[in-house]
């Protein structure tokens, strides 16, 4: 089963997004910031990681880039999911390793699709 | 809605289009008819049945026959049609017009745009193997309110999500308020027209390559042949038809054969696009 990190400071977008990843059959790690999510993946990479950008402690973007940085950091498919709906955002996330960007609010049909383009699905 | 007026409003529908709507689908009629009837000041849809029977409104019933078409599309629907086109059907075509230069496409059902967007944008990839080219994209659909918005090339959020992969959104959109439009060099590489598939299609010169996928699935066998056979007079020998995922040929178009290993391809059976090289 692929395991896939959602690092979101919401309780609730958690959970909408585990409830969809495990139906689509991933394995689910939660972290609420980016140095939780270091610690997680310092443990066991995973095989993706859903990331918001916002987040209190460490953001999306700083984790991202220690993350791509880091010893076998470069393998994990990551897939910003984030309010920051905009290109300045977007072309930063992509220059900074991100290899997929979701806009919230994002349902089903967006991770499937999402997920797939990117070959994890 | 009494069966009267169900059965009215579903003969025009199928006249005009080719869109057989079952009794369930009711509730489909009720959702998209009776918005439809307000904004004629019409309370009812008995109304709107009274109406049509009274004026025989040409307008009226073009709308009727409009608001039961289902637009649902994404950008690169399914993926993979769009890879065999990039890499299966193209480069047979490059060598094979190698000498005349010209691609004709033809997107049969274009709804909203994406499909013809979907294509222009893969084409635009491949630009520096077509240098000198000139490529044709045409665009159709019998629903005049979906051609509008495809020409304008403004999608919301959630649509530039589904199916479109990020790095397409940097190159190739602007960011418009709360929309996303498509840019002026995509939307110049397609060309929109109303066009109905029952209609005679003979006239519109030969292409190469046809798309008409996710719209004959909602028409009766019958139609579908006619639809199919016109298709054929109007496709290249060695052109590739794409239908849609729940879509096929077989048993009910002679003049088509798949295409080895390419799920979703069609060619002539006069001769043909060849099976995969790959
Ligand atoms: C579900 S969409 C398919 C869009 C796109 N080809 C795709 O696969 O995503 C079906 C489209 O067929 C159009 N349509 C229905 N009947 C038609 C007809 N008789 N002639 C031309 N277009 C028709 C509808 O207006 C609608 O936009």
């Amino acid at each position: 089963m692929p395991s896939c990190l959602i690092v979101d400071d919401s309780k609730v977008v958690r959970m909408v997004a585990r409830r969809i990843l495990e139906d689509l059959s991933f394995g689910i790690l939660e972290a609420e910031d980016g140095k939780g999510a270091l610690t997680t993946c310092q443990e066991k990479m995973p095989d993706v990681i859903l990331l918001d950008w916002n987040m209190p402690v460490m953001n999306g973007i700083d984790f991202l880039r220690t993350l791509r940085s880091s010893e076998n950091g470069d393998q994990p498919v990551v897939i910003f999911c984030t309010t920051e709906n905009d290109m300045a955002h977007i072309r930063e996330a992509i220059s900074a390793g991100a290899n997929e960007y979701i806009m919230k609010p994002f349902d089903r049909a967006i991770i499937e699709a999402k997920f797939s383009q990117v070959g994890v699905l | 809605m009494n069966s009267q007026d169900f059965q009215l409003f579903g003969e025009i529908v199928k006249s005009r289009s080719g869109l057989v709507l079952t009794e369930e689908k009711v509730y489909l009629l009720e959702s998209r008819l009776v918005p439809l009837a307000r904004r004629r000041g019409l309370e009812s849809l008995e109304a709107l049945a009274d109406e049509v029977r009274r004026t025989q409104d040409e307008r009226l019933l073009n709308e009727i026959t409009e608001a039961m078409t289902t637009n649902e599309t994404f950008f690169f629907r399914d993926t993979k049609p769009f890879d065999i086109f990039r890499d299966v059907v193209l480069p047979q075509l490059l060598k094979a017009r190698a000498a005349k230069k010209s691609l004709r496409i033809w997107t049969a059902a274009c709804s909203t745009g994406q499909e013809p967007y979907s294509i222009a944008m893969l084409l635009k990839e491949e630009a520096a193997k077509m240098a000198g080219w000139r490529v044709e994209i045409l665009a159709t659909d019998i629903s005049t309110e979906v051609l509008e918005k495809a020409k304008a090339g403004l999608y919301s959020q959630f649509e530039v999500q589904r199916g479109l992969p990020i790095q397409l959104l940097m190159k190739h959109f602007q960011q418009v308020g709360e929309m996303w439009q498509i840019d002026s060099s995509i939307r110049a590489m397609v060309k929109f027209a109303p066009k109905n598939l029952l209609e005679d299609l003979g006239g519109m010169g030969q292409f190469d390559v046809v798309f008409c996928r996710n719209v004959l699935i909602y028409f009766d066998q019958p139609t579908k042949g006619k639809v199919l056979d016109q298709v054929h007079n109007i496709l290249a020998e060695d052109g590739a038809l794409f239908l849609g995922g729940a879509e096929t040929v077989l048993g009910i178009c002679d003049s088509f054969k798949p295409v080895d290993g390419q799920r979703g391809v069609y060619t002539s059976v006069k001769g043909g696009l060849m099976a995969a090289a790959s």
